[in-house]
């Protein structure tokens, strides 16, 4: 049997069509009504509630708990304060990713790590000799994401304290319905969000809580399809989906460093000793040979390939994430790793991996469709990531 | 004034008035757009008319917004947001409902309860529509040829509109024809058993109209439904955040964005001419304001009869501007609620208030509400076709709160012994009366009230006799003849003076096509 979250007496019977998926051996909602519209619609309308429970989530106490972090990711950790999220990846010594996830500084000497993929073997290995301790609280602690222009409203309504204060990518606790939690302001939909870190025990207290506050705010529980088509609006990249963990790939050309998936950002190479800086650094001289962007499809050249069998467009009505080439006059020079219709910009997007020196914004691109059973080229367009950035998300 | 002096003048910023002025900024012309009222969108316009509560006062959905439109003008950036409207419901007189619910699946399964045969026969009808709006959309984005003209643009247009026709094959062509000329009620009898269903359905085949389901022509408004459709993922077909008004405001912050001066309370008493030429506008005010365009936002009415001296143009212009119908039909109730009507159909609060409810039970019950109308009085139990925005867009009522939006017809705009306060009441309690007979709550939760009769409509917005179209979408108003013969291409007789409004081809609906093709045309004639 898959593992069910703490939520899953709330969430189960919302299911309506059980269009259940799997994340990390647990069973979540890819979307509570039969259309995943709605959810989606609630992201960017008035607040939508993700169970995000499957995350990995690890707990370091201790003296060296910063340290080990700091040794194992490429942002540089000893700017982080107390009370402040950090998002990072982590890569391998020849600094290809191995993962991504947010590291939470709750205390001088305790942090919490979220990883798509199981980490405690590489947590402990990059622990070896440092004084800290590393708890997999994956089970025992449940996550909630409230995601959505009215999010802090609703919060508000339950929050003691309430987050008015909470800055982008800080962390706070609290209580909600008497339960004692931690609430970050972070998401995965580039949206005004946060997420609520709450005991496994007092999670379906949360949830109604929130369920409750929310009801005359539209909030809606949504499923995976609606955050998948919000992350990719946000340019978000989706580990396993957009890159392979570099623990996982067979071969070499299936792994990324951070510079290849434009996460320079995220690339300290001034702090100490850290998993890749070599080769880090080296590749920040030389220049990334790909570049991760995004990709705005063409609307009247890909209506075009439909008018021509006297079809309207057609799109799938949730985000896709197949492999897909990219060409530039006749040569193949990338793939797109996800795409969507986003029913917000109006526009048919997509997140591309692109090859030196074809990743410059407003380079003319072409992405491979299939039309009527046929293989088509549409024009696309490159474009810097996100898509969608509004101000209310830092403000 | 220095500044006084302008490439062109828009007179009226509705939303089509706002996208010709972005177009023709965008094309590099230095572009005003003159408002009479305090904010923007004529008939698209969002206000808060109850503290806390807000109405897409009279427009309340989006049909058909040209995508061309939204991508060209960045409407998005702008700040257009549109929901999704996903259902309709049917209350009927035994208790029961007829819904078309978001989910194909879920809808059949609905239909099938009232007739398993138009549980099949909507696959099919689907499909016909999908060719027949595939047949006419090409349509809505043509500039129309003169059928009785030579010059060469006409014949070219005539040519490709006879290929168009053509590549439809002979089953899809007769197909439309009899869509344009038959009633509803005889196109869906074709079809369809179910009695409310075919009401439901006919019943957008009559808003905005002096038609009955019965009456010759009222099957070609069916087809818009479809429309929005065909535009498939672009959903054109919605509901806009923060209303209509937000549609109107997205555009004219695109006009502005491209170079656009837009004001408001600016009033336009007459197009100024010499020698046949448009040379500018006086506004009520006396000032006077150069361009050598002027383009006219108004319906066909104020544009020829009240805008410019109609001693300047044809006779036969003005005879057919005259005769042109506008003769408004429906009217609008905006409830203010303490809670949500519960429909005793469909109890409590749930997928119902998240989409339209329509007020069709069945044909008979809709050709009597136009029979009060066809000798001048309002429809004593009308057709409604109802929305919740609230429960769309929780910003437009405080929390807890609601909004009801209640299109109404027919409330004709020449009433017996015409529209007074008292008769305004009388209307609005027939409206509430009949709704409050599936929904018993409704009386008691009602907070506030604003009654529109098309008189209201008029003084408003401007739009004669409040027809909500700019004139009616009837087939001798249609195409080459919106809004008169040889008058369809978005000139007038005047030089430089243009309409743009509705009450051009293709007309009605918070499309933007008419203000597009405007702008088109204007430019090719620089």
């Amino acid at each position: 049997m898959l593992k069910t979250t703490p939520f899953h007496s709330r969430t189960a019977p919302l299911i309506l069509g059980q269009a259940w998926r799997r994340w990390s051996g647990f069973s979540v909602a890819s979307s509570y009504d039969l259309l995943p519209d709605r959810e989606y619609t609630a992201v960017r309308n008035s607040a939508a509630l993700f169970d995000i429970s499957p995350l990995c989530k690890y707990r370091l106490r201790g003296r060296d708990a910063g340290r080990l972090l700091d040794r194992m990711v490429t942002r540089d950790l000893t700017k982080c304060r107390v009370g402040q999220v950090m998002y990072t990846p982590w890569c391998d010594s020849h600094g290809k990713v191995i993962d991504d996830g947010t590291v939470s500084r709750l205390s001088d000497t305790e942090y919490r790590l979220t990883a798509a993929e199981p980490s405690i073997r590489w947590l402990q290995m990059n622990g070896f000799g440092l004084e800290a301790t590393i708890e997999d609280v994956s089970d025992t602690l449940g996550a909630l994401a409230i995601q959505g222009p009215l999010a802090r409203i609703i919060l508000n309504q339950v929050a003691e304290p309430t987050v008015e204060g909470l800055k982008f990518f800080r962390v706070m606790p609290a209580r909600i319905g008497g339960v004692a939690v931690e609430i970050s302001r972070t998401g995965y939909t580039g949206d005004l969000g946060y997420e609520i870190w709450v005991p496994a025990a007092g999670a379906v207290k949360v949830w109604d809580a929130l369920m409750t506050a929310g009801a005359n705010y539209g909030i809606l529980p949504a499923g995976i399809w609606a955050l998948d088509i919000a992350r990719i609006e946000a340019g978000l990249v989706m580990a396993d989906v957009d890159y392979h963990s570099a623990h996982r790939a067979l071969i070499a050309d299936q792994k990324s460093t951070p510079f290849e998936l434009s996460l320079d950002w995220t690339v300290s190479l001034d702090k100490g000793r850290y998993n890749g800086k070599q080769a880090l650094v080296r590749e920040h001289t030389a220049g990334p040979a790909w570049r991760f962007v995004g990709l705005e499809v063409d609307w009247e050249s890909f209506e075009a390939l439909y008018a021509a069998h006297h079809l309207p467009p057609s799109l799938p009505t949730v985000a896709w994430r197949t492999s897909t080439p990219i060409y530039r006059d006749g040569r193949q020079i990338g793939y797109a790793s996800s795409g969507c219709w986003s029913p917000l910009l109006k526009k048919y997007l997509a997140l591309a991996h692109i090859r030196a020196p074809h990743f410059a914004p407003d380079t003319r691109v072409e992405m491979e469709v299939t039309v009527e059973h046929q293989r088509r080229r549409a024009a696309a367009t490159v474009r810097k990531l996100p898509f969608f950035d509004p101000a209310r998300k830092k403000a | 004034m220095a500044t006084n002096s302008y490439d062109a003048i828009i007179i009226g910023g509705g939303h089509n008035g706002l996208v010709t002025a972005a177009y023709l900024a965008r094309a590099g012309k230095k572009t005003l757009v003159l408002e009479r009222r305090h904010l923007l969108g004529g008939a698209a316009v969002s206000e808060e008319v109850f503290p806390g509560f807000t109405f897409s006062v009279f427009s309340y959905v989006v049909s058909l917004l040209r995508p061309e439109i939204v991508r060209d003008l960045e409407l998005p950036r702008h700040g257009l947001q549109i929901l999704p409207l996903e259902s309709t419901v049917t209350p009927l007189p035994n208790g029961d409902y007829l819904a078309g619910w978001g989910d194909a699946d879920l809808t059949r399964r609905e239909v099938s309860r009232h007739s398993l045969r138009d549980a099949d026969a909507m696959v099919e009808f689907g499909r016909l529509m999908h060719h027949m709006a595939m047949a006419v959309k090409p349509i809505l984005g043509m500039i129309p040829p003169d059928p009785t003209s030579l010059a060469p643009s006409d014949l070219a247009g005539m040519l490709k509109l006879g290929g168009h026709m053509r590549s439809l094959g002979p089953e899809n062509f007769h197909a439309l024809y009899k869509l344009m000329t038959m009633s509803s009620a005889d196109y869906l009898d074709e079809w369809y058993e179910f009695d409310a269903l075919k009401a439901t359905k006919s019943a957008s085949g009559i808003i905005g109209t002096f038609l009955s389901p019965r009456s010759p022509g009222s099957a070609y408004v069916l087809l818009h439904h479809y429309m929005g459709e065909i535009d498939g993922a672009f959903r054109a077909w919605g509901f806009a955040k923060g209303g209509t008004g937000t549609i109107s405001n997205a555009i004219a912050n695109a006009a502005r964005a491209l170079g656009a001066t837009i004001r408001t309370e600016a009033p336009v008493a007459k197009v100024l001419t010499k020698g046949g030429r448009a040379t500018g506008v006086v506004l009520d005010s006396g000032e006077e304001i150069m361009a050598p365009l002027v383009v006219s936002g108004l319906d066909p009415r104020r544009t020829f009869l009240e805008l410019v001296d109609p001693g300047q143009l044809p006779d036969d212009l003005v005879t057919a501007v005259r005769r042109f119908k506008f003769r408004g039909s429906s009217g609008k109730v905006n409830l203010a609620l303490s809670e949500l009507p519960n429909f005793t159909c469909l109890p409590g609060i749930g997928p119902l208030h998240r989409g339209a409810v329509s007020i069709s039970p069945s044909m008979d019950y809709l050709e009597r509400a136009y029979d009060d109308a066809k000798y001048g009085e309002f429809s004593k139990r009308p057709y409604m076709d109802i929305v919740f925005p609230s429960m769309l867009d929780p910003d437009m009522a405080p929390p807890g709160k609601h909004v009801m939006s209640v299109f109404v017809q027919y409330a004709p705009y020449h009433l017996n012994g015409g529209w007074t306060d008292a008769k305004r009441e009388a209307f609005g309690d027939a409206v509430v009366d009949t709704i409050a007979e599936h929904a018993p709550n409704l009386k008691s939760a009602i907070l506030h009230r604003q009654v529109l009769t098309p008189l209201d409509i008029e003084r408003i917005t401007g739009l004669s006799e409040g027809n909500i179209f700019a004139g009616e979408l009837a087939l001798q108003q249609l195409f080459f003849l919106r809004p008169a013969a040889a008058w369809a291409k978005y000139r007038t007789p005047i030089h430089g003076y243009y309409q743009c409004g509705a009450g051009t081809h293709p007309g009605g609906g918070i499309m933007g096509a008419s203000g597009r093709l405007a702008a088109l045309k204007i430019l090719a004639d620089q």
